[in-house]
């Protein structure tokens, strides 16, 4: 209970203060922050493939992987033919800080603890990434190409997010 | 008003008449329906789908997607840029779902 507080407390804080202040965001800094976030669930993917054995969070992780890497091949392929070089910022160096620690955290535990863990903080994640896209990164695009692919992003996270909260209430 | 001879009127009437026969005999065949998918929906399935007919699926979209039958009579793999089809043996109102993302769902009827 204790180890859920503090991952959903710490992606609380970061949530509210890794987007705080990026309503100004330009298209280089959304695709940095987006692709980046993409990454982050990616290599969070990885590392529950590597340690669950239980089905159910492996089909999850698999589907995290597999989706998440093909958005971000559309958002690279998408700033290479616009020409646009994606640009790191406060925003998407808070997110990379944060992945690290919650990384970390998730490396010392096993079995089902390490099944709850993820799944809760895929939970959280895709809550505070899907509150920013609607808020935030979306309503800031500029180019229609990028927003139409945040938006599509936006809608497949959503889904993801009620995947991992009815998996939540199969692993807790 | 120009005034067509007879014969030609009545020559107009059979081509005509005749261009309609090819239309109705195919109504009797099966028919293939596409149904695109791309960002994250399933298009408008079109009307008139019959038993026999099939559906194919074009799945446009950047994901993998299937094409699941709420009552389990097909589950149709769609990996991007491919395409999947299922041909329908029965009438009656078909819910289908994607079991990856089941917020994506559709309906048809399939006429007898």
């Amino acid at each position: 209970m204790l180890k859920k507080s503090f991952l959903v407390g710490l992606f609380a804080i970061v949530g509210s203060t890794a987007f705080a202040h990026e309503a100004k965001a330009s298209d280089p800094q959304i695709a940095h922050i987006a692709y980046t976030a993409g990454q982050i669930d990616v290599a969070a993917a990885k590392l529950a493939l590597a340690k669950t054995t239980n089905p159910d969070v492996r089909a999850f992780a698999e589907l995290m992987a597999r989706d998440h890497a093909a958005v971000n091949d559309q958002a690279l392929a998408l700033v290479k033919r616009l020409e646009v070089t994606p640009e790191a910022n406060a925003t998407s160096d808070a997110l990379t800080t944060q992945a690290s620690k919650i990384e970390a955290h998730l490396k010392t535990l096993s079995g089902a603890a390490f099944d709850r863990a993820y799944v809760e903080n895929e939970v959280a994640y895709h809550r505070t990434v899907n509150e920013a896209l609607r808020k935030e990164l979306i309503p800031s695009a500029h180019n229609g190409e990028l927003k139409s692919l945040l938006e599509t992003g936006l809608t497949l996270f959503q889904e993801h997010q009620a995947h991992a909260e009815h998996l939540a209430q199969m692993v807790k | 008003m120009s005034v067509v001879p007879l014969s030609r009127r009545a020559l107009l009437v059979v081509v005509v008449g005749t261009s309609f026969l090819p239309v109705l005999a195919a109504r009797a065949e099966a028919r293939t329906h596409v149904i695109v998918v791309d960002k994250m929906k399933f298009g408008s399935a079109p009307d008139g789908i019959r038993v026999g007919d099939t559906v194919v699926w074009a799945n446009h979209d950047l994901f993998r997607h299937t094409a699941t039958a709420r009552d389990k009579s097909f589950d149709v793999d769609l990996k991007p840029n491919e395409e999947g089809r299922v041909t329908l043996i029965k009438p009656g109102r078909i819910d289908v779902y994607c079991r990856f993302h089941p917020g994506m769902t559709a309906t048809f009827i399939v006429g007898p």
